[in-house]
């Protein structure tokens, strides 16, 4: 145990030697390969289903055939649960990351009575069964005559989203020096002006990670929009997905397909701020 | 840093900067409200869509209420409650919780940490890796339960091929057999768990001061020594956070039980969030369901100190 060296966290150039090809493939490269499989073959069958003629056995997607997508685009309406589902998610994002900006901020540059009561507050939401609200809110939105609205969702989701969207931004903000606007307000800035000149280009990871977060979450919601939602010009791709399932015989490639159609936003979503996920989740919810 | 404003943003900026006075000019009192200003609509949101439902749950919670008896509505008492204590679909519902609870997080933080561990070396390919692997955790519940039904079908999915090749049985179905449901349900729900537990050990990984490791190497310590003695206590904190949120998730979650087994077979699978809505959805009654709700947060809550008070959260390293 005593020759074996230090790999954790070190990258190449700082191990004092070598450490065995053979001890790394077993030790890194075969679970990772194990690891992978279990991650990629589900999404690899899906895709399969999605493009390969109905009928078929074969595991590669050929002959490759859009027939499914045309199936639940124009047949099945994912044309418009799409639509809806993107412009829920956009607004979400919008809406959380204005207020989570606006409450960070506060929470990270201001000293002020209750700011321990407001934090335990938004940890607290955490602990709220939010299928169990369903009914409450249902009544709510009943009474703002919201219920076939997709102002319902938008609201919904914005609440349940924002308390943990404010405590990560808030780790954002922390990081950026307070010198920098306190220099910037001796130079004559207001602090908004300070705000918008100094911090915010230096928050764009962290605005980039919290709305994708917002994004994702609100383009997956399945309960809020089954519930509060009947029209089905109004359903979200989840629902719409669900009921490529609810029948008595499954159409796997409808299904398959619709699945294709509910993971690309979110896959693109999440290419695009993979290198910030880590980061985004070491500055707020972890340190708090 | 120097304090390049980008351009174009001169304008924009001095209007606001009209609007609103320099914080040591302008009134004392506007600077102390200032922060209240800014967390007021959150307040507002949480206290309409989040604290005034919480309130109507407790509520319901002592009254007879069932959607479709309006005229027997009456304020009860505890009976919602007594009735929950004799409701043996409500213990098996809270059992049935605490396995699923127990299973996901426990094997979630093993391979979350193992995986976090594996893609934190560097090595040729690992942001591609980085990627696919934590690929799942931007699905969504209906998605993943998509996927595992074409996986988990018994005429087309991977056990059919792997049962041609020799390996299981033919037409065999996962979801449809009591002994089999539960372990199925739980790998379809680890496929896009593991991934939030291995960012989040990750991110708190990359914390780790390298000097930390280098002493553990001088003082004679291996990788598996340090990786107990340095790697891991740092790590404490991180941990006991992210299993208690992902406890509380796992607790509450539906999506994916209700559109995967919707609770069955034969109640198998139901949680006591599928319960409840079980509850509302068919016999509408909820005034009972909301005692069960209100239940659930109290045992959460009580679960919740409980942990934090045990892994002296916060504490000393």
């Amino acid at each position: 145990m005593t020759t074996s060296t230090i790999t954790i966290a070190t990258p190449r150039t700082a191990r004092p030697k070598a450490t065995p090809r053979q001890g790394r493939v077993l030790r890194l490269f075969l679970p990772l390969a194990l690891y992978l499989v279990f991650t990629v073959v589900p999404f690899y069958w899906m895709l399969l289903f999605a493009l390969r003629p109905a009928g078929s056995t074969s595991l590669l997607p050929w002959p490759l055939t859009f027939e499914h997508f045309d199936t639940v685009w124009n047949g099945m309406g994912f044309q418009v649960f799409f639509r809806n589902s993107v412009w829920i998610a956009l607004l979400t994002l919008v809406f959380v990351t204005f207020f989570a900006l606006m409450g960070g901020y506060a929470l990270a540059r201001f000293r002020f009575r209750g700011q321990k009561a407001f934090m335990l507050a938004l940890l607290c939401t955490q602990f709220v069964p939010g299928a169990m609200m369903l009914i409450p809110l249902f009544n709510i939105f009943q009474t703002f005559d919201l219920i076939n609205s997709r102002w319902s969702l938008i609201i919904a989701e914005t609440t349940f989203q924002l308390p943990l969207a404010m405590i990560l931004m808030s780790g954002f903000v922390r990081n950026v020096p307070v010198e920098l606007e306190e220099s910037a307000m001796v130079d004559g800035c207001g602090r908004i002006r300070a705000f918008l000149a100094v911090v915010l280009p230096l928050l764009r990871p962290g605005i980039v990670a919290v709305g994708s977060f917002a994004f994702i979450g609100s383009w997956n919601n399945f309960l809020f929009a089954l519930m509060f939602l009947n029209d089905p010009e109004l359903q979200t791709v989840p629902v719409g997905l669900q009921t490529t399932i609810g029948e008595n015989t499954v159409d796997f490639g409808a299904l398959a397909a619709g699945g294709v159609v509910a993971a690309v936003p979110v896959v693109l979503v999440f290419a695009f701020v993979q290198k910030y996920l880590v980061q985004g989740m070491s500055a707020g919810a972890v340190k708090g | 840093m120097p304090l390049t404003r980008p351009p174009g943003r001169e304008e924009a900026s001095s209007a606001v900067a009209l609007a609103v006075p320099n914080h040591n000019r302008g009134p004392r009192l506007r600077r102390a409200l200032a922060p209240y200003a800014l967390i007021a609509p959150t307040i507002l949101l949480l206290a309409t869509f989040l604290v005034f439902p919480v309130g109507s749950v407790v509520y319901y919670a002592l009254q007879h209420h069932v959607v479709n008896e309006p005229y027997d509505d009456a304020f009860v008492g505890l009976d919602n409650f007594s009735r929950m204590f004799g409701d043996s679909q409500f213990w098996g519902s809270l059992a049935f919780s605490a396995k699923w609870v127990a299973t996901e997080v426990a094997l979630q933080l093993l391979l979350g940490l193992a995986l976090a561990l594996i893609v934190n070396e560097t090595f040729v390919g690992r942001a591609v890796a980085r990627a696919l692997v934590f690929s799942p955790w931007a699905v969504s519940g209906v998605l993943t339960t998509s996927i595992w039904m074409l996986l988990y079908n018994p005429a087309t999915g991977v056990f059919h091929y792997l049962s041609e090749v020799g390996i299981g049985s033919q037409g065999t179905s996962v979801l449809g057999n009591p002994d089999t449901v539960f372990g199925a349900a739980v790998v379809a729900e680890l496929w896009r768990g593991v991934p939030f537990f291995a960012i989040l050990i990750l991110a708190d990984l990359q914390s780790v001061p390298r000097e930390l490791y280098e002493a553990a190497s001088m003082d004679g310590a291996g990788r598996v020594r340090s990786f107990f003695h340095v790697t891991l206590p740092h790590l404490r904190d991180a941990i006991v956070l992210a299993t208690l949120l992902r406890s509380v998730w796992e607790f509450n979650n539906v999506d994916l039980l209700y559109t995967l087994t919707n609770g069955g077979p034969a109640g198998a699978t139901t949680s006591l969030p599928l319960y409840v809505a079980q509850l509302a959805r068919k016999s509408y009654d909820f005034g009972y369901g909301s005692a069960l709700t209100t239940a659930a947060f109290v045992i959460l809550l009580f679960c919740s100190i409980l942990y934090l008070r045990l892994s002296k959260f916060g504490g000393e390293k």
